[in-house]
């Protein structure tokens, strides 16, 4: 590629920022600036993939300082992969907002386009930090431009959701830096690379699994510590809500998996990774029974979001056993799969209330003629969700359940089969009623903006697309560090 | 680890669990803001704590900046936080947000 | 890549194609609509017709794979199997788009309508093109989507429930074929459908095997309608007559019926099958479904359920002919995949015109209508007869075939079950012909169209007429070189090696 890997990193970390600080300063031109820099970054993002799948993983040393004073990024195949994904979805939301927050509505918009671009921001530094403090800052970054735009609203509920939201968050935020604090203490080391080498089990690496599993859980909204959630997720500007299922709440997935799998992996054979697993389990029965009960429809796809994320834990036992890169492969297609589907189901939620003003599911009777695409795209969301072929879902459920059989996790066999049911009557819940016949007009039908519109079923296609992307994403992943030690500092 | 340095590390501990408690058990928003703050102390106490390598010895520099980055991740934390409290206030006239109307 | 490698896609996509641009219509494209979906069907017979010739010979050349993940491949291959389920669907596929279009004419919504025919259609090729159980379950599944909309269709509070009805049979059959699918992927790699059964190398993992094969029939079953998973068949019937027509004799139930076929011949194969004691369950429930179904049938004055139960019945044909473990059965029940289908598709052809053109939708209602519509309930009449087993209709080549393979297999009890059978096709069929011929009209027609010369729409009429004529053709002419019954025999040859 034209620069080198490290090039690109920074890049892709130092042009949402800087964006998001222009965009503050100018918030006449928020709209442009948001929009010019999203398609930079989208492009930043390809030329680091690229130069990461010529190059190999990359580490790039910031200022010079190496590790353990200086703040290392990383740059792996799962790494790319979280990248990818947060651009895609990025993109999408980004063309979606220009059309939702309306010219007239000049103080939403100036603020959504520096809030988004943070959060984004915050997103790819955190994809590529290297080591556990520098996580911490990217995630509290995240948390709070989260936070922000789930407020940015100003709805009661809204803004009281973001309130239990920040305070959740933060208690989470504090222990995962106490636990930090615990493995600091017991090894010496802040860079992942490093403690990779230097764990072994004793109490300060138990101290610190407790205390950063748990503030990762209640971040990512896993089973029993979901409950801040739905009324978040659901009460959220559509694109808000979209960004926060789709990605904000995988970012804490994301620094467990770095976690389990780098540096507490030495309490594999502990009851830890089981009781995630089971956890996970819990979730998904919880989060589809409660999603079939819901009346609102954001709130069923808030719940579906708490279901989809338990799945994410079932195989955490298994990618501590041998057959990590096949587990691996299949956790990830799950994020990456999820992530489009579930951002397409919030996007087409918002244009079913762009239009008819009401979201209750009872009144979507016979929207499919007033709303065709926009039912099209939840349609084809929901068959990712469902994991029916050909979708993202079906490959990411198809390598869960051949892990699980493989490992003969029967339960998790079957947990995985009913989920798909469960989510199948959710999905129909809303989709049922669409297609009959109504009695009487609908009385208050807005056109949705085309930008809205396209963006929704764009992504409800690439969740599709994915199905047929396996083999390119399990390649992606497969890049990994040859050497992992860092030299200098 | 020296004595006095063992004595910080508990008194963060029980400091953080303290704070855990009062941001759970007490429904107002200020308490909990408050709580937020004393959780995040007891977290800078224990990094102190490690940073001490015995009297006399030079300290270790990485836990008091991680210390420091810790003190302006908090202070922003605790504006938001406060920014967001008195929005709840001015919309619903309590500076409380209770489990009751979590399905909405 | 060569020409004939794309040839599969080819057929899945001359209806996927039009189906996806039949959705951007509007109503009053109706030319444009009719225009467009019988070419797609004639440029999909010319594309069979090439391939007919070449898998005759036995070419290899029609496969077409595209990578999923490692290790899974998406493969597209058309063997003489498929052939014979593609001419049929692609057949009765032109018939019933005339019948439709005819019968649609003052529907709503026909553009989402012609669309999502088109779709079914596609899936059904990608079905009967598939050349490994993941394609099989990928199309299977994708045939299950595109059906909801068509049950659903008029969008009454019996439709939507007919069709949560369905949908909540065929998702849980996708589940339980999804896991069977999985699970055998595991333990023998990626299984491509083979002559004879790919399963050698895995052969003495018998309880999986037979777990795997249980979950299979059941996720299969679901659309084949075997008892007990026939449930949602009857509800379904509050589709459109083109919907039950195509459902039933084309696309869903055969494609459950096909699926047991390639499952028990080309994954497990049929020595492996009897080896696992797998054929003999199998045999009974067949057994069990077409006597079930047939005393149900005698109980239904709504026409169409009569025909639904009936439908119930005679598919299981098909899988009793590949329960028994024998060549001659075998034949016996392929010849029956196709003699059911074009029988069956009149019978609903006519079903669908009288309730059409005279407002009759049960059989208590149908005094004298052979004096009113001639030509369409003769076309019924010959539908009928063949499904009883009367010569020369086809239905009587096939069950000949079914019986003489029971004894051939030592299965003497199944003829048993077959004549029973047909005394039961009889008790719920020679009323109803008794009926439209010999007894007098009691009292007006509910909702009379009057159209002129023909006793109903020419489009209406022709598609029955047309079909029952080759009920009798593909009777009389059972025997003749290149007829479907050489065709049934390469295939069996093929697969028990003879």
């Amino acid at each position: 590629m034209i620069f080198d890997t490290t090039v690109w990193m920074s890049l892709v970390i130092l042009l949402p920022l800087a964006a998001a600080i222009t965009a503050f300063l100018l918030p006449r031109h928020a709209l442009a600036i948001g929009l010019t820099s999203s398609g930079l970054i989208v492009l930043s993002v390809i030329a680091l993939t690229i130069s990461l799948v010529d190059g190999g993983a990359a580490r790039d040393q910031m200022g010079g300082w190496g590790a353990p004073l200086g703040i290392d990024l990383v740059a792996d195949g799962l790494s790319a992969v979280m990248l990818l994904m947060t651009a895609a979805v990025g993109l999408a939301i980004t063309i979606y907002a220009k059309g939702y927050f309306p010219a007239r509505d000049a103080h939403k918009r100036a603020f959504f386009w520096p809030l988004w671009l943070f959060l984004w921001g915050s997103l790819n530094a955190l994809f590529l930090s290297g080591d556990i403090f520098n996580l911490f800052v990217t995630l509290e970054l995240l948390g709070l431009s989260a936070v922000a735009l789930t407020a940015l609203v100003g709805k009661p509920t809204a803004v009281r959701a973001a309130m239990r939201y920040l305070l959740v968050g933060l208690a989470g935020s504090m222990m995962y830096l106490l636990g930090v604090a615990f493995v600091y203490a017991g090894y010496g080391a802040l860079d992942i690379a490093q403690l990779r080498m230097l764990v072994a089990d004793g109490p300060p690496l138990y101290a610190a699994a407790t205390l950063m599993t748990v503030g990762l859980m209640m971040k990512g909204a896993l089973f029993p510590l979901h409950f801040w959630l739905p009324p978040a997720h659901a009460n959220a500007a559509a694109p808000v809500s979209a960004l926060l299922s789709a990605l904000v709440v995988k970012a804490p997935f994301y620094i467990m998996l770095r976690l389990w799998m780098d540096v507490l992996y030495p309490l594999a054979d502990t009851a830890a990774p089981q009781v995630l697993s089971a956890l996970g389990i819990a979730a998904i029965l919880w989060g589809s029974i409660q999603a079939l009960r819901q009346p609102k429809f954001k709130l069923l796809v808030a719940y579906s979001t708490v279901a989809q994320l338990g799945y994410l834990f079932l195989l955490i036992p298994a990618l501590l056993a041998d057959s990590r890169p096949q587990v691996l492969g299949a956790i990830v297609s799950f994020m990456v799969a999820h992530a489009a589907a579930k951002a397409a189901a919030f996007l087409s939620a918002g244009n079913i209330l762009h239009a008819t003003g009401d979201e209750q599911i009872a009144s979507f009777t016979g929207l499919l003629r007033t709303l065709p695409l926009t039912v099209t795209t939840f349609a084809l969301a929901g068959l990712s969700l469902v994991a029916l072929p050909p979708s993202g879902g079906f490959i990411a459920k198809w390598l869960l359940l051949d892990r699980a059989l493989a490992n003969g996790d029967w339960w998790l066999v079957v947990v995985i089969i009913a989920g798909g049911l469960l989510a199948a009557g959710y999905v129909m819940r809303v989709l049922g009623p669409t297609f009959r016949e109504r009695e009487t007009k609908p009385t208050n039908a807005r056109a949705v903006p085309r930008s809205m519109a396209l963006s929704a079923f764009g992504l409800s296609v690439l969740a599709i697309i994915l199905g047929f992307m396996g083999v390119y994403l399990l390649d992606l992943l497969a890049i990994e560090p040859v050497s992992m030690m860092v030299g200098g500092g | 680890m020296t004595e006095t340095a063992l004595l910080y590390m508990v008194v963060g501990v029980v400091l953080f669990g303290m704070g855990l408690f009062a941001l759970v058990a007490y429904p107002h928003l200020l308490r909990k803001i408050l709580a937020m703050n004393v959780m995040g102390t007891g977290t800078f106490m224990v990094f102190i704590a490690i940073a001490h390598n015995g009297d006399n010895q030079p300290i270790d520099p990485i836990p008091h900046a991680l210390v420091i980055t810790g003190i302006v991740v908090a202070v922003c934390s605790t504006g938001l936080a406060l920014a967001l409290a008195s929005q709840v206030q001015a919309l619903t006239g309590q500076p409380r947000i209770d489990g009751s109307e979590r399905e909405e | 890549m060569s020409w004939e490698s794309l040839l599969p896609l080819a057929i899945v996509l001359s209806s996927f194609i039009p189906g996806v641009m039949i959705f951007f219509f509007s109503e009053k494209q109706a030319g444009l609509r009719t225009g467009l979906n019988i070419a797609a069907a004639l440029v999909k017979l010319v594309l069979v017709a090439i391939l007919i010739n070449g898998v005759w010979r036995g070419d290899t050349l029609y496969e077409l794979r595209v990578s999923l993940l490692p290790g899974l491949d998406l493969a597209l291959r058309a063997d003489a199997l498929s052939l014979l389920f593609i001419i049929l669907s692609a057949t009765l596929w032109l018939v019933t788009t005339v019948y439709a279009i005819g019968y649609m004419e003052h529907s709503k919504n026909r553009s989402q309508f012609f669309g999502f025919f088109s779709l079914c259609v596609s899936s059904t090729m990608g079905i009967a093109l598939a050349g490994n159980l993941l394609t099989f379950l990928i199309f299977y599944e994708m045939l299950t989507i595109f059906t909801y909309p068509l049950v659903v269709h008029n969008g009454t509070d019996k439709a939507m429930g007919g069709g949560r009805v369905y949908l909540m049979y065929t998702i849980t059959g996708g589940a339980a074929l999804l896991l069977g699918v999985v699970w055998l992927y595991m333990l023998a790699g990626q299984v491509e459908f083979t002559d004879g059964g790919a399963l050698a190398s895995v052969a003495h993992h018998t309880t999986p095997l037979t777990i795997i094969f249980f979950l299979f029939i059941v996720g299969l079953g679901v659309k084949a309608a075997l008892f007990p998973m026939h449930g949602w068949l009857p509800r379904a019937m509050v589709a459109p007559a083109p919907v039950s027509a195509l459902l039933h004799a084309v696309a869903v139930v055969k494609a459950g019926a096909f699926g047991i076929v390639r499952v028990v011949n080309d994954v497990f194969g049929v020595t492996l099958a009897q080896d696992l004691n797998l054929l003999q369950p199998l045999l009974v429930m067949a057994c069990i479904t077409v006597l079930v179904g047939s005393m149900f049938a005698i109980f239904q004055d709504d026409l169409k359920k009569r025909l639904a139960y009936s439908t119930v019945s005679q598919v299981s044909y098909v899988v009793m002919g590949v329960a028994l473990f024998g060549p001659i059965g075998a034949t016996g029940g392929l010849l029956h995949l196709v003699h059911q289908g074009v029988m069956k598709i009149t019978l609903f052809f006519g079903a669908g015109s009288f309730a059409e053109t005279l407002g009759i939708y049960r059989v208590s209602q149908m005094n004298g209508i052979g004096k009113r519509m001639p030509l369409t309930m003769g076309a019924f009449t010959i539908g009928a007869l063949g499904m009883i087993g009367v010569p020369p209709v086809a239905g009587f080549i096939s069950k000949w075939y079914l019986g003489t393979g029971a004894l051939d297999a030592n299965m003497d009890w199944v003829i048993g079950v077959l004549m029973l059978s047909s005394l039961l096709n009889a008790m719920y069929f020679l009323p109803i012909l008794y009926r439209a011929w010999f007894m007098t009209q009691q009292e007006a027609w509910p909702h009379e169209h009057d159209f002129g010369r023909f006793e109903t729409h020419w489009m209406l009429l022709t598609p029955p007429v047309v079909t029952a004529v080759f009920s009798i053709l593909l009777g009389l002419f059972a025997s003749l070189p290149y007829g479907l019954l050489d065709w049934v025999e390469l295939i069996i040859s093929r697969e028990y090696l003879l």
